[in-house]
């Protein structure tokens, strides 16, 4: 009954016991261990395509924290399908790879499975929760687990670099996300995704609702690299190909895709979504395939054209988020829902082709030793498979036929073309702008594909700038794309079967109210006559064979765009600066020296302090109750203020200490006054010891000198100083006048009945508060401990080494 | 009387707080060694002052005694405040003899420490 909580929890459990077996078992790749889980999960999880197919749905929960309403909750849909199926199934395929790609002897295999499996569990984790909380969770854990697998090289500089580049864009984008989960949460009062589905309808008036869209907005477009937060991901490639074959164009960067799918129901209908997601898309989809041509690095092309098809499936998402605008499901409104469908289909088949042209990079890389397209070229010969398959991947994604990218480029062009009759969002005038980028940038994506296929394998084979003496890849290296590519051309043929039973469901899943309407029944085809459609896949090709052909004659573009002024150099710049100002403001006020921190704690106790009294209104001067002035007291005052003024101007230490025995003398006189025998007793004998100690020390202190400072500082201390005086008399004087309520010091005064002492203040220290004086008698035990020890240990160099003894 | 007492508490944390701004160190511990006093004084004239009442002794049997808290809150600030003095005291020795100087812009740390 827990079984899809159990399927997402496995990879974790086997990636705990993958170091034992990497250790154990050493003479077999740990691969072949690992490669039965995504398989077994994926025939698991392939069980419910007929029953997902016919509408149902799973859902089951492990209770977590329930007080907070956060729990394991596993929620299985036609969408979750999709997702989850691509993850295991393109996962079986990246591990079989990955088996003859890394090699046993020098790659550290066991890191490299468990980071893996890791990713693995949390992806499924993303596609198959129903709690945004736990959603969140296994979102960072992707974030965590694509950090270590991206630095799985970790003794390169590059690969570093890329790791924290990306962990630092996709976790700020997450940590946005979980600020728009939580308003949601606060918003509705439910956790549940499909609860909150059932509910929005009530708040969209909220005013949160716009600030959590945006939030959630950003996760999904940071995780899935769209623009301005692509740059992540070209540099994301420093990983072993396997994993950019499986975080950076399968699964991870379609988590965003995914989150903005679910998250089509709860925020679709609203301008600001339509327009957000549908822009956004598509100036990625034009800024990836325009800069993807420039790229010398077959994985960056790959990077970039992932970027591009991203912002692809993205627009598509958000054109298609149009028909939720209506309130009712007719034919009429449903017409712009293909856009969605299109999105899915999409994302189906950019896995399956993406997934192959990586493998295929990675083939190349390995057999010849660079990745370089310069160095590169006459490989057909060498390499006749690997060569079919970039073929079939590139023309795929170009949107030839007979590939199953034609059919979805087809469908966009369908779904662009229909947005721009929409009569709402302001689309009468901005419509045509869609049919027009995507138009565009399908001809560079068609250039880009060109040029992957033709500089890699046609022209001049240069064995003299390769390392290795080009020869094709192993049979098992073969497979993994082999199969992907059967699949890239079985679509094309039959369409209709995964539109049913994967696409329709998702469908559903974005757009339930569509679905339990039936509408519309979305039939994939490759031929629908001459159309518009058709016309502008002509176009594509002449244009992208004329731009291809005259490349070198056009490359001068790229000039406007320098590297100075990219946004990886922003970025870049943008990092650098945030830490050399923080360094620099740290070094300006943590200067070391005592007496800057010292004039810092004084001045917030005197802007502070003075701040709340004029704030409050707190000071008060109210003589009238003051107790007269005897003469002698008046006296001892002038004494004792006197004597303290002239301590700063002593001129030897003698004076100033003497000076200070003074005025502990007089304060004992005071204490007289003000009838404390006991504590004048005390002070008269503290004040001789600390005397004596004073002078004992100062013996072997250096000569009290004149302060040498300059003039101004020292006006600056007096006025510190004067303020701070001020403020303790204002101070004093505000509490004397407002006196509240009486002493509690009547209840003392039953000391002999109650203690059995007739001197109060002793019955009070030995009696009522003893334990204030059993802890001053230990702080006067360590102080002389302390003492002792500083006189006694000589742990430093020329005396005795007593901590080594 | 309160008034002038509370004057003198202010000069007092007047002068303290300009010898503990200083460079040297002994005049920063003597500055401390002042601000005790200031607030003993302090916490003495908060607990008030009559001219009708007695020591807090009762074998005196007066009317009226003075407030016995404060007293006890002082002898035992006055006994932690001797403690920590003469730490100041001994530290400030040791660290003279170890790094023959007593300039507080000089005690700075060492340059690796960092």
């Amino acid at each position: 009954m827990y079984t899809l909580n159990i399927a997402i929890v496995i990879p974790f459990i086997v990636a705990l016991f993958i170091p034992l077996l990497y250790k154990k078992f050493g003479r077999v790749h740990t691969g072949w261990f690992v490669l039965a889980v995504p398989v077994a999960l994926f025939i698991y999880l392939a069980q419910f395509i007929p029953s997902i197919a016919r509408g149902e749905v799973y859902f089951s929960e492990v209770p977590w924290i329930p007080s907070l309403g956060i729990n394991f909750a596993a929620y299985l849909d036609g969408l979750s399908l999709i997702l989850a199926l691509l993850i295991t199934g393109v996962g079986s395929l990246v591990v079989l790879y990955s088996i003859y790609y890394l090699s046993k002897e020098r790659e550290s295999l066991g890191h490299f499975y468990v980071y893996l499996l890791m990713f693995m569990g949390a992806m499924l984790g993303v596609v198959l929760s129903d709690n945004l909380m736990v959603l969140y969770l296994f979102w960072e854990l992707t974030s965590i687990s694509s950090f270590l697998l991206i630095a799985y090289w970790y003794h390169r500089r590059q690969s570093r670099y890329g790791a924290q580049k990306s962990m630092l864009i996709t976790v700020t984008g997450g940590i946005g996300m979980l600020a728009g989960f939580i308003m949601l949460s606060t918003m509705t009062g439910t956790n549940s995704i499909r609860e909150i589905i059932a509910t929005i309808g009530q708040y969209t008036d909220h005013t949160l609702f716009i600030p959590a869209m945006l939030l959630v907005l950003l996760g999904a477009f940071t995780k899935s690299a769209q623009f301005p937060f692509h740059i992540w991901l070209p540099d994301a490639m420093e990983a072993p190909t396997p994993v950019s074959a499986y975080l950076h164009s399968a699964t991870m960067v379609k988590a965003g895709i995914y989150l903005v799918a679910r998250f089509t129901p709860v925020f679709g209908g609203d301008a600001v979504w339509f327009w957000v997601v549908s822009i956004v898309g598509l100036v990625t989809l034009f800024w990836g395939s325009f800069t993807a041509i420039r790229q010398t690095d077959l994985k960056a092309l790959l990077a970039y054209s992932t970027i591009s098809q991203l912002g692809l499936i993205m627009s598509l998402l958000g054109l298609g988020s149009a028909a939720l605008y209506f309130d009712e499901a007719t034919e009429a409104t449903a017409y712009y829902s293909l856009a969605i469908f299109t999105a899915l289909f999409h994302l189906i088949n950019h896995s399956t082709f993406k997934g192959a042209l990586f493998m295929v990079v990675g083939i190349v890389d390995h057999e010849t030793g660079t990745r370089d397209i310069r160095k590169l070229g006459g490989l057909m010969t060498i390499m006749p498979i690997t060569f079919t398959l970039a073929v079939i991947g590139s023309f795929a994604m170009a949107g030839l036929p007979p590939f199953n990218g034609f059919l979805s480029k087809e469908m966009f062009f369908t779904s662009t073309l229909r947005a721009s009759e929409l009569s709402f969002f302001s689309m009468e005038t901005w419509g045509l702008m869609f049919p027009v980028v995507a138009w565009v940038a399908s001809v560079l994506t068609f250039v880009y594909c060109m040029i992957l296929v033709f500089k890699t394998f046609f022209g001049n084979y240069q064995p003299e700038k390769l390392e290795k003496k080009a020869h094709e890849a192993p049979l098992g290296m073969l497979i993994p794309p082999v199969i992907l590519a059967s699949l890239v051309v079985a679509f094309f043929f039959f369409p209709n079967i995964i539109g049913e039973y994967l696409i329709q469901p998702g469908y559903g899943a974005i757009l339930p109210t569509f679905m339990e309407a039936n509408l519309p029944d979305y039939d994939i085809a490759p031929w629908h006559g001459i159309n518009t459609e058709l016309l502008m896949t002509l176009g594509v090709v002449g244009f992208g064979i004329v731009l291809y052909r005259l490349w070198p004659s056009w490359s001068g573009i790229y000039a406007l765009f320098p590297a100075k002024f990219s946004l990886d150099s922003l970025y870049n710049h943008t990092l650098m600066s945030v830490e050399r100002r923080s360094t620099s403001l740290t070094n300006r006020y943590m200067t070391g020296n005592m007496y800057h921190y010292m004039v810092y704690i004084f001045i917030v106790i005197i802007v502070v302090v003075t701040g709340a009294i004029a704030y409050t209104g707190a000071f008060r001067f109210d003589p009238s109750n003051d107790a007269p002035i005897s003469i002698y007291e008046a006296f001892i005052a002038v004494v004792m203020a006197l004597t303290a003024i002239a301590i700063p101007f002593a001129k030897s230490r003698l004076t100033a200490i003497l000076l200070n025995g003074v005025l502990g003398y007089l304060l004992a006189l005071f204490f007289v006054f003000f009838r404390a025998p006991d504590l004048a007793l005390t002070q008269l004998v503290v004040e001789t010891v600390s005397a004596s100690l004073f002078l004992l020390c100062f013996y072997f202190l250096p000569e009290w000198e004149k302060e040498k400072r300059k003039r101004k500082i020292k006006g600056i201390n007096a006025i510190i100083a004067l303020s701070v005086g001020t403020l303790v008399t204002m101070l004093a004087l505000s509490v004397q006048s407002n006196r509240l309520f009486d002493s509690i010091s009547a209840f003392y005064e039953n000391a002999y009945e109650l203690a059995g002492a007739q001197n109060i203040v002793n019955a009070i220290l030995g009696d009522f508060r003893a334990f204030d004086t059993m802890l001053e008698v230990v702080v006067l035990l360590i102080a002389g401990i302390g003492v002792y020890v500083l006189i006694k240990l000589k742990a430093n160099k020329g005396g005795r080494d007593v901590e080594n003894k | 009387m309160e008034t002038m007492m509370s004057v003198l508490v202010g000069i007092l944390v007047t002068v303290a707080t300009y010898l503990i701004l200083s460079k040297s160190l002994l005049r920063v511990i003597l500055g401390t060694a002042i601000m005790s006093h200031a607030v003993h004084l302090l916490i003495m004239i908060m607990g008030g002052f009559s001219r009708d009442s007695s020591a807090p002794l009762l074998g005196e049997e007066a009317a009226s005694y003075t407030d016995a808290l404060p007293q006890a809150l002082i002898l035992t600030a006055i006994v932690i405040s001797f403690g920590v003095t003469s730490f100041f005291l001994v530290l400030a020795y040791r660290t003279y003899k170890e790094l023959k100087t007593d300039d507080l812009t000089k005690l700075r740390g060492h340059d690796n420490d960092e």
